[in-house]
């Protein structure tokens, strides 16, 4: 597959003569959206008092044993389908040993060679396109718990809440090439999770960290570029800002006909630089093993076909539907698709209203109102029955374009219906053509001056008498109707 | 009336629901007992007092409904017990105090069972001859300054010395087998997912199996009973149909097909091992058994394997025993020093040197020419069993290649300590069951086990044969009561 010329919009650094190529993978760690541990009945609620949520299992007491979440291992195997991936009917958990004060276990347990899923793709909407990005392999593993160094001048202290958490590793392909795909692919990644319930994707609370491999390579090169990895970057912007120091770093070593060391690196995000953290020679030996504790995990057929009925529309086909069954154009579709919560508002306006009217409304004022407001949609101050029933109202003339972005503004404060907003303030469109004949009338008796100049070839003064009218009627008056009379009138 | 510490456990579970007997009488005899007896060096911890309330509390309000109705029973101190300090016979966890009870030792008290104190062993249960417990030695009441066998060497000298009725010990490589065949006791290993590991303090969680350790044959199917259950706690126990061991207990070995290992006749076995071998395959024969011989091709492999899994499981399962959470710890000057401290001052040399083959043979580079290469010689022993097991019901060996040997004979040579897992560990990395009993004498008056190989799951058919063989062996320990 040859990704890279296809891609228009490349990222590259140059220097002097020379043109580098940035090539990129992830490593993305998201939280299993689950009530209880991977292998312990403990709450993985957050923000929970520190160490309230620990049981002896993930504090690694003596003779305690894991106990697989059936529950979590769905959630990976859904997934996988999501990504469209090999769903492994016979996988392995590993210890992979290594001390550390908020390790317990003084190993985690995780999947090593034989992980539950295997190879998928992720496609990315570029403008120019589409590109799929390779997916190597998703496995689980346990979380570790939490170090605090800066309680005590002498001491760490430990919290275990999070240790056992469910997470699942998904690596990509070094296929990525620019910031921009970075940002696409992990939003991306996100929202079929999101779709699936299967990781609530909030970077906030460290539900989606990723581990970023980055290498240059002159442009016309075949063969990779030593990597770097840089460790837990817990944003798309600190991703961004890390591959861009990353890569810049690595060109500048190259120019001065230096080499990269293959190393684990870490991003200071105060000073904008990543650092080296260890060297692969002082690289950990996880001397992993299968864990003893624990059998092979086996799926049957129809374990995963049961699985697979089970998914939802996903992003993809969801696009594919709304361009192909509401017209949408790709770019809207993907506006809409990209969100489910964002996709089930949309979809429940259109049950009872024009589509490309919800559709301007929605990607319009609502999405810069949910903007302004910092907000969620589905924690949308204005309902998807009551945009609904606005956007009938301009549809069938009882309000212009113009009084339902007032009425709009009004329903932001405190979601009532429109209908009743208008009536109300009294914005209800005049539509009577008797009564718009009137003002009409008055318009042309009190400029009749304009109306010489009007009607000796000032054509431009059109828009003064529409003006005048809908001054005086408050902006009620049906602007189509005020057309026709005016022109009538005039003549 | 004899002696109340004379008694078998299934004597003492009829006497006291005929209610000749009651379980103050009981506890306090085996207390007293256990008082006097001292100088083996048996328990880390007692809970004599407790037990005596406990006892009291049962006469009280008595329930004889259940299999071992106020029966005080000493446990071996690898079992978490709840509030009663669990030390594994290591100094990391001498103040360790569970919260929580493992499920093989609860299901001892659910039936009844009252615990009478915790039994010393080897250090994480690697050792031989309890010698590398960090609570000190076991003597055996075989002789003074004998070792009893390990790991569970507390648990057999406290058998054998009678200060317990009977006990539970833990086999990863032998340490049930080996010290009931030291000390002229029975002792079996049931198969691997049997009795649920949750709870014991883990060695080696592919091997690590519970078993009971009784008086005689009989005793011993009644505690399987009790201890054997299916546990979703534990992802390694299995879910078969459990037998009522005690119940279907029988001496039928008439027309059974025994197997005789040509490969257990290893080189400079010596005179006595051999007799009392052949006389296992006489009685066998005898009764009307067909005594069959056989190869197990991959046995010579069983030793190294075993001293690659076993270490490298080890390893990864004692790194929790950190300083950070609980047991010992030794304070230093950052995160590294205080790990280092720690495990240096609260792991003896045994486990020291285990953690470091384990390390070792799990290191890249190292990996695939030493722990892959044991796992496949693992599922080459088990396949030797499978083959056959297509001819034969069950196996019969010696359960050690020698007599027990004097404290201090072998502590400074780790390899000849090994050799003497030689008969038991190729049992434990197939999975299987295996019952020791004892079979006989060597010429110093110290007794001999006879160990008995079953297939996967089938306990019964073992403890029938070793019952039979049993009543014909006849076999009495001459305990002379030294220490007291």
């Amino acid at each position: 597959m040859d990704l890279v010329s296809k891609d228009q919009n490349k990222y590259s650094i140059k220097r002097k003569k020379n043109e580098y190529e940035v090539v990129i993978g992830l490593e993305v760690h998201a939280q299993v959206l689950s009530e209880s541990k991977l292998f312990s009945t403990s709450s993985t609620k957050f923000g929970a008092e520190p160490n309230t949520q620990v049981s002896l299992v993930d504090a690694a007491f003596p003779g305690m044993l894991p106990v697989i979440n059936e529950f979590c291992i769905k959630q990976a195997v859904k997934t996988g389908i999501g990504l469209n991936a090999k769903i492994n009917k016979k996988s392995i958990f590993d210890r992979k040993n290594y001390f550390y004060a908020d390790l317990p276990q003084g190993y985690q347990i995780s999947q090593y060679k034989n992980p539950i899923v295997g190879e998928g793709t992720v496609i990315l909407d570029l403008p120019d396109g589409e590109k799929s990005i390779g997916i190597e392999r998703l496995h689980l593993e346990q979380d570790a718990g939490k170090s605090i160094h800066d309680i005590d001048p002498q001491n760490t202290f430990v919290d275990l809440n999070r240790s056992g958490v469910a997470l699942m590793e998904i690596v990509s392909k070094p296929d990525l090439r620019s910031l921009e795909e970075v940002n696409l692919y992990i939003k991306k990644l996100r929202s079929i999770m999101k779709y699936l319930g299967t990781c609530d994707g909030n970077m906030q609370e460290g539900s989606l960290r990723a581990d970023v491999n980055v290498s240059v390579r002159k442009k016309g090169d075949q063969d990779l570029g030593t990597r770097c990895e840089i460790k837990n970057v817990n944003s798309i912007k600190f991703m961004q800002m890390a591959i861009d120091y990353e890569a810049n770093r690595q060109v500048d070593i190259l120019e001065e006909g230096g080499k990269i060391d293959q190393e684990t690196r870490l991003f200071d995000t105060k000073k904008n630089e990543t650092r080296s953290m260890r060297s692969k020679e002082d690289a950990h030996d996880y001397r992993y093993f299968p864990d003893p504790d624990l059998l092979p995990l086996e799926f049957t057929d129809e374990f995963i076909n049961e699985l697979k009925k089970n998914i939802p529309e996903l992003p993809d086909e969801k696009k594919k539907r709304f361009i192909e069954k509401f017209k949408l154009s790709p770019y809207e579709a993907n506006i809409l698709v990209s969100d489910i919560d964002t996709s089930k508002y949309f979809e429940a306006v259109i049950k009872n209203s024009d589509i490309k009217l919800s559709t301007n409304w929605i990607t319009g004022e609502l999405f810069a109102l949910l903007n302004e407001k910092n907000l969620e949609i589905s924690k949308s101050p204005i309902s998807a029955q009551n945009l609904s029933k606005l956007i009938n109202l301009i549809k069938n003339g009882t309000i212009s374009g113009k009084i339902a972005k007032s009425v709009f503004e009004i329903m932001a404060v405190g979601d009532s219906d429109p209908k009743k907003i208008i009536e109300e303030k009294g914005l209800k469109q005049q539509s009577d053509p008797k009564e718009l004949e009137k003002i009409v009338d008055k318009v042309i008796n009190e400029n009749q001056d304009k109306v010489k100049e009007f009607k000796s070839g000032k054509d431009k003064l059109f828009g003064f008498f529409v003006g005048q009218v809908m001054k005086i009627s408050e902006g009620k008056a049906n602007p189509q109707l005020v057309n026709d009379i005016l022109k009538k009138k005039l003549k | 009336m004899t002696n109340i510490t004379d008694l078998t456990l299934v004597e003492l579970v009829n006497k006291i629901k005929k209610k000749d007997v009651s379980s103050k009488e009981i506890t306090t005899a085996y207390v007293t007992r256990s008082e006097k007896s001292k100088k083996l060096n048996a328990y880390i911890t007692d809970n004599f007092e407790n037990a005596l309330k406990k006892a009291n509390d049962f006469d009280n309000n008595p329930n004889y409904e259940k299999k071992l109705p106020g029966i005080p029973i000493a446990v071996k101190d690898l079992f978490c017990t709840k509030d009663v300090k669990t030390t594994a016979g290591s100094k990391i966890l001498n103040n360790f105090i569970p919260s929580y009870e493992s499920t093989v030792t609860e299901n001892l008290w659910k039936e009844g069972s009252i615990l009478l104190g915790k039994l010393n062993c080897d250090e994480f249960a690697m050792g031989s001859s309890n010698e590398t417990s960090f609570f000190g030695n076991v003597q055996s009441p075989i002789g003074k300054n004998l070792v009893p066998g390990g790991s569970s060497g507390g648990s057999a000298s406290a058998l054998a010395a009678k200060l317990t009725p009977a006990t539970i010990g833990t086999d990863t490589g032998g340490s049930i087998r080996q010290p009931a065949s030291f000390t002229g006791t029975v002792g079996l290993k049931p198969t691997y997912g049997a009795c649920s590991r949750y709870g014991i303090v883990a060695f080696a969680s592919s091997l690590d199996q519970a078993g009971p350790m009784t008086r005689n044959v009989k005793d011993c199917a009644l505690l399987l009973d009790v201890m054997c259950s299916y546990d979703i706690k534990d992802s390694t126990s299995v879910n078969f149909k459990r037998k009522n061991y005690f119940k279907e207990l029988n001496n039928s070995i008439k027309g059974k097909k025994i197997g005789i290992p040509k490969e257990y006749r290893v080189d400079g076995m010596s005179k006595e091992i051999e007799d009392l071998w052949q006389k296992g395959i006489n009685i066998i024969k005898d009764s009307g058994a067909e005594v069959v011989d056989i190869s197990l091709p991959n046995t010579k492999y069983a030793l190294p394997a075993y001293y690659i899994v076993a270490p490298a499981e080890a390893s990864s399962n004692l790194a929790r025993y950190d300083g950070v959470k609980y047991g010992f710890r030794s304070e230093g000057n950052n995160l590294i020093e205080m790990y280092e401290n720690t495990r240096s001052q609260g792991f003896g040399d045994e486990v020291k040197r285990r953690i470091m083959i384990g390390t070792y043979v799990l290191s890249s580079g190292y990996y695939d020419a030493y722990y892959l290469k044991a796992q496949k010689v693992r599922k080459l022993i088990k396949n030797d069993f499978d083959e056959v097991y297509k001819k034969v019901d069950a196996i019969l060996t010696p359960s050690t290649p020698s007599s027990a040997f004097a404290i201090g004979e072998k502590s400074k040579d780790p390899v000849s300590m090994y050799l003497n897992d030689i008969f038991t560990v190729p049992i434990n990395l197939a999975g299987l069951p295996a019952i020791s009993i004892p079979g006989g004498y060597d010429k110093k008056g110290y007794p001999l086990g006879l160990q008995i190989i079953g297939k996967t799951f089938d306990e019964q058919n073992i403890i029938n044969i070793a019952y039979s063989m049993e009543t014909q062996i006849n076999f009495k320990n001459k305990i002379k009561d030294w220490w007291i």
